[in-house]
């Protein structure tokens, strides 16, 4: 990683890498902004790189960028390719073989929210300590629930693949066939439960880079779509209305989830939408820049189940 | 004086009977403060809640006032919330949170009627921290794991006791003449020296903050600027977690010839915040935002108030989605350079 970080600094093939380093806390990396070769050499890659460094992609239009893509993070920058928001021969990318990014809420539950205050990644997972304790703790055990079923590890896309290719995982909805098997009040009962705790600080939609709308329906003012106040009504409003724009984009990287400062279960949404594309659709979005977008695309074929007496 | 922890339960049911009492909640891997359980005693007994008590005080949303259009004219209502509540478990640094909402609600110039109304109607039980986290900093800051600024009454866990210490007249009325009470010994006062020594001595060495605000004043367009906030991706997970935030926006929830005035908290973080009506943004990027929070923080609150606008509880460093640690960001100020 750092030594193809500083080869693409040192040869001047990029002017910036985006990747990640050490964080100022334990289970945490942060993304990182290497300009220099120097600076190359503080990037690191782990189970704990939950960001999505596609989304700086964005900001950045001047520089010929470097930037770290596990698995997930490739197909959600195809399908930026795919739409047009980035130029492919701007961007080198350095692709990195995932074999599932570590839930930190669930690290906490492991050791009943007792703060952490040192861990270190082992090949097979993590070793975590605090005041009187330390526990070894297998990756699998602590995998976000996107990674868990997750077939596309190695990077659909990259110019500079560092590391060897890993093994597809075994696709798994189990997770959300549980939930739709759940009688409609229990559901109901779970989405108020979730949607209660959000603030609105909208950490979902600014970390996930395929929310790139100049201005988000929730901004508008004229007309003002939805209350300022986090009222739940609201608050779900926001939700489904950024899962519906990214029905048939949205690739499962959960950088969403793991971003959120209050633990919304992002995830029952966005992988419903994503099972149902697949489901229906025979879709996965992201896979190759050249492949059509979901809903710009009509088949007489497509399934209309949906529809009464369709 | 002193309680037996067997006799909490009984304690806050009988504040029932006047308050509305909120305590600390653990649930789902989340916490916040909730309406307390009768008869159940239960507070969550964790640092710092993940979301602060600030909005019992400062909602996240509340009707300012509501108007309907008659043929005679305007129907005008103010809304007020005069709940009488007692806020239980509060941990020091969030108390001294609401001293600098005080501050900016309650000057001379400006009186907040609608946070008044609430400030006047609470009281404020405070829990000392035993225990300090790798992430409290509020010693660098002023205040300390048994601080009381703000607070009515602090409590003080003793292991099957707490030492309650009596603070302000509204403490003082709140447990008077109540039966779970029992007057303290030195030796009670002892054992809250040495826990406090304990406590003391779990806290991170405090960051030297004092050259920070000649650095900010002579730097604005100092090139830090340019590269501390860049990981930043511009939510409001800081601001809206943090104690001592008190930037809000109006808006009109409008339906036919009625409608609501809404106060809600507003974050630096985003870009509507300084939009203009004309298009102009003076903050047009993630740099002039990142350095409006730190600048309002630790450079104008100082100037208009003489302390610095930040409490040290840690949550925008435990919560912040990529991990920009405002120690951190102001190790790299005061030393001049990006890490």
């Amino acid at each position: 990683m750092r030594q193809a970080a500083r080869r693409l600094l040192e040869e001047n093939t990029v002017n910036l890498v985006i990747g990640y380093a050490w964080g100022t806390l334990p289970l945490r990396t942060a993304p990182f902004f290497a300009r220099t070769p120097a600076e190359a050499d503080r990037l690191v890659y782990n189970s704990l790189c939950e960001n999505n460094l596609v989304k700086y992609l964005l900001r950045y239009s001047k520089e010929k960028l470097g930037l770290v893509v596990k698995g997930c993070d490739a197909r959600s920058l195809v399908v930026l390719l795919r739409e047009n928001q980035v130029q492919r021969d701007r961007v080198h990318i350095i692709g990195v073989p995932c074999t599932g990014v570590i839930d930190r809420r669930k690290v906490m539950e492991l050791v009943d929210g007792q703060e952490v205050t040192g861990a270190e990644v082992t090949v097979e997972g993590i070793v975590v300590r605090g005041e009187g304790f330390e526990k070894d703790i297998k990756t699998d055990e602590v995998l976000c629930v996107s990674c868990r079923g997750c077939k596309y590890g190695t990077p659909v896309l990259y110019d500079t693949l560092v590391g060897e290719e890993v093994r597809a995982r075994e696709e798994n909805f189990g997770d959300i066939r549980a939930f739709e098997a759940l009688p409609p009040s229990e559901r109901e009962a779970y989405f108020a439960q979730e949607m209660a705790k959000c603030i609105r600080c909208y950490a979902c939609r600014n970390v996930c880079p395929l929310c790139y709308c100049t201005e988000c329906f929730v901004d508008s003012s004229r007309p003002q779509w939805l209350s300022r106040r986090p009222a739940t009504a609201d608050n779900f409003f926001f939700h489904l209305g950024r899962a519906y724009h990214l029905a048939g984009r949205c690739v499962d990287c959960g950088a969403c989830a793991r971003a959120c400062p209050v633990g919304v279960d992002l995830m029952k949404l966005n992988r419903k939408l994503i099972k149902d594309a697949k489901d229906l659709f025979g879709y996965e979005a992201g896979l190759d820049p050249g492949q059509p977008s979901l809903l710009s695309t009509f088949d007489p074929n497509d399934p209309e189940r949906f529809i009464l007496g369709g | 004086m002193i309680i037996r922890k067997a006799a909490v339960a009984k304690f806050l049911d009988g504040l029932l009977k006047e308050y509305a009492v909120y305590i600390p909640r653990r649930r789902e891997g989340y916490s916040e403060y909730t309406p307390l359980d009768p008869g159940s005693g239960y507070f969550w007994q964790g640092l710092n809640t993940q979301k602060p008590p600030k909005e019992l005080l400062f909602p996240h949303g509340e009707t300012l006032y509501s108007y309907r259009l008659r043929s005679d004219g305007v129907e005008l209502r103010t809304h007020f919330d005069e709940e009488k509540r007692v806020l239980f478990g509060i941990r020091p640094c969030d108390a001294k949170g609401f001293c600098y909402l005080d501050r900016v609600f309650t000057r001379q110039d400006y009186q907040d009627v609608y946070y008044q109304t609430r400030r006047n109607n609470t009281v404020l039980i405070g829990l000392a921290c035993l225990a300090p986290t790798t992430t409290c900093f509020c010693t660098s800051l002023g205040g300390g794991p048994f601080d009381t600024e703000g607070l009515d009454l602090l409590w003080v866990d003793l292991g099957e006791r707490y030492a309650v210490r009596v603070l302000a007249p509204k403490g003082e009325a709140l447990i008077k003449g109540r039966p779970e009470f029992v007057p303290a010994g030195e030796a009670d006062w002892q054992a809250v020296r040495e826990l406090e020594g304990g406590a003391l001595g779990k806290m991170a060495p405090v960051l030297d903050l004092s050259g920070l605000k000649k650095r900010l004043d002579e730097n604005y367009s100092d090139s830090v600027w340019d590269r501390v906030f860049e990981k930043c991706i511009g939510c409001a997970a800081c601001t809206y977690l943090c104690p001592t935030c008190h930037c809000f926006d109006l808006s009109y929830e409008v339906e036919g010839s009625q409608g609501l005035c809404v106060r809600t908290w507003d974050s630096c973080a985003f870009p509507l915040f300084t939009l203009h009506a004309s298009g102009h943004n003076p903050r047009p990027t993630g740099k002039e935002r990142f350095r409006q929070r730190v600048m309002h923080k630790f450079r104008y609150f100082v100037e208009n108030w003489g302390v610095m606008s930040c409490v040290g509880c840690g949550r925008c460093i435990i919560h912040c989605p990529v991990n920009l640690d405002i120690r951190d960001v102001l190790r790299q100020i005061i030393a001049g350079v990006s890490a």
